[in-house]
């Protein structure tokens, strides 16, 4: 949570003048469960990346080859900061390419 | 004008026709696995960037818009539970007021949004006084059966024998006593120039409905009804949202159909479900739902027929205006 602010600072009406500024709000820590992303096994069908209701899978222009040789323009990964571990994507993932990890809580 | 909009324009056919810009969140604070989350990203990234988006009270409401944040990417306003439909009319007519005196240009559209709460039971009269004063607003009810952001009061729009806190499961009282109301029915009667059922398991079926009823807003309002589970509400594992939301359409529960101009159509996959046959048994998706745990073998029966009952009457409207 950003500093309040005063009275005299808000604009008229309360109204909130930068849209999507939800994205300072790391909703991540809500997560007990994190999906994995196996690369290899994945075959970029955009499946999950069309499901995830926060959104919280990014469909990146970043090349990968994967262990049989087979070259990828496309990668997709979990953005950790926004995912609430919800794993809608792991139960979707045609190929099951997509492990629900349980979070460890560091000491 | 019906010809007009008839013509052929290209949609949304695979997935990778579906565009890659966001207009909602993230960092909003709906529940893991929310379906009417899902449901309105798939709507902004179909709708675009030039909408004006009016919300009802209600759960993407409380979730998208906790001060000093919002979630929304595009023009937003809450005013109350009751009136989106009646705020969204004054706005369209403000943006054709202004466009006629030459004091803009704008060609924003306007997209009322509204949960089942707020459509069925608070914003009805809003809504139908919209629809009746012929306004060019997209109204979209997301609809996960139940006030659920407040503690999963029944609404209109819960099914019957489906356990919510107001409609407690004993031995006398099973569940809802009622029926869900049949809300197509009441907005078809309106006689608009476009209505439609959508669900986020079938996203590319819901976005081209959503540009087929953006179109017709020159001829009058549109209105689509977007099916979006809710597990804290429906008692359903986080994971199975998107799951439970297909084998709704699957078993029938759902039927997937659009009102486009005076004609009825079945949309795929409900248009072979007319055939009982071919729809999945209803226990798949009771199963799953802890609201309906409690459910005795007579009345999964006593659903069954209900869900027969009102194909027999698509039926008929299919044979009628098909």
């Amino acid at each position: 949570m950003s500093e309040l602010k005063s009275w005299t600072q808000i604009p008229i009406g309360g109204y909130i003048t930068e849209p999507q500024n939800s994205v300072k709000n790391k909703t991540g820590s809500w997560r007990t469960q994190r999906p994995v992303i196996d690369q290899d096994a994945c075959t970029r069908c955009r499946i999950c990346w069309l499901y995830c209701p926060e959104p919280a899978i990014l469909e990146l222009n970043k090349p990968y080859v994967t262990k049989s040789g087979r070259k990828y323009n496309l990668t997709f990964e979990i953005n950790y900061d926004y995912c609430k571990g919800c794993g809608i994507c792991a139960n979707e993932c045609p190929v099951k390419a997509i492990k629900m990890v349980p979070e460890v809580v560091q000491q | 004008m019906g010809m007009a909009s008839g013509q052929i324009k290209i949609g949304i056919r695979t997935i990778w026709d579906i565009p890659k810009e966001e207009y909602f969140g993230p960092g909003q604070l709906t529940c893991a696995g929310c379906g009417p989350s899902l449901a309105v990203r798939h709507i902004l990234k179909a709708a675009g960037p030039d909408v004006i988006v009016v919300n009802a009270t209600g759960c993407i409401e409380v979730t998208s818009t906790q001060y000093p944040y919002t979630a929304w990417g595009v023009p937003y306003i809450h005013v109350a539970f009751e009136n989106a439909a009646a705020v969204a009319s004054g706005i369209e007519a403000a943006i054709k007021a202004l466009n006629r005196k030459g004091i803009a240009n704008a060609k924003a559209k306007v997209i009322a949004l509204a949960g089942d709460g707020g459509t069925y039971d608070i914003g009805m009269q809003a809504l139908s006084g919209m629809l009746e004063r012929g306004h060019g607003v997209l109204y979209v009810l997301y609809d996960n059966e139940a006030y659920m952001n407040t503690g999963i009061q029944r609404s209109g729009g819960t099914p019957r024998f489906a356990w919510t806190t107001t409609s407690p499961v004993g031995s006398r009282i099973r569940g809802k006593v009622q029926s869900k109301k049949d809300i197509m029915s009441i907005v078809i009667a309106h006689h608009i120039p476009y209505a439609a059922t959508a669900s986020i398991a079938y996203p590319i079926d819901l976005m081209n409905k959503v540009r087929k009823a953006l179109d017709a807003l020159n001829e009058g309002p549109a209105f689509l009804h977007v099916f979006a589970p809710c597990p804290p509400g429906w008692r359903i594992d986080d994971s199975k949202t998107v799951e439970i939301a297909r084998l709704a359409v699957e078993t029938g529960v759902f039927p997937l159909f659009e009102w486009d101009h005076g004609k009825f159509r079945l949309n795929p996959p409900s248009n072979m479900h007319v055939d009982k046959s071919k729809r999945k048994p209803l226990i798949n998706y009771l199963k799953p739902q802890g609201r309906f745990a409690h459910l005795k073998e007579e009345e999964i029966k006593a659903m069954e027929a209900e869900v027969d009952g009102y194909w027999d009457y698509l039926t008929r409207l299919l044979k009628a205006f098909g």
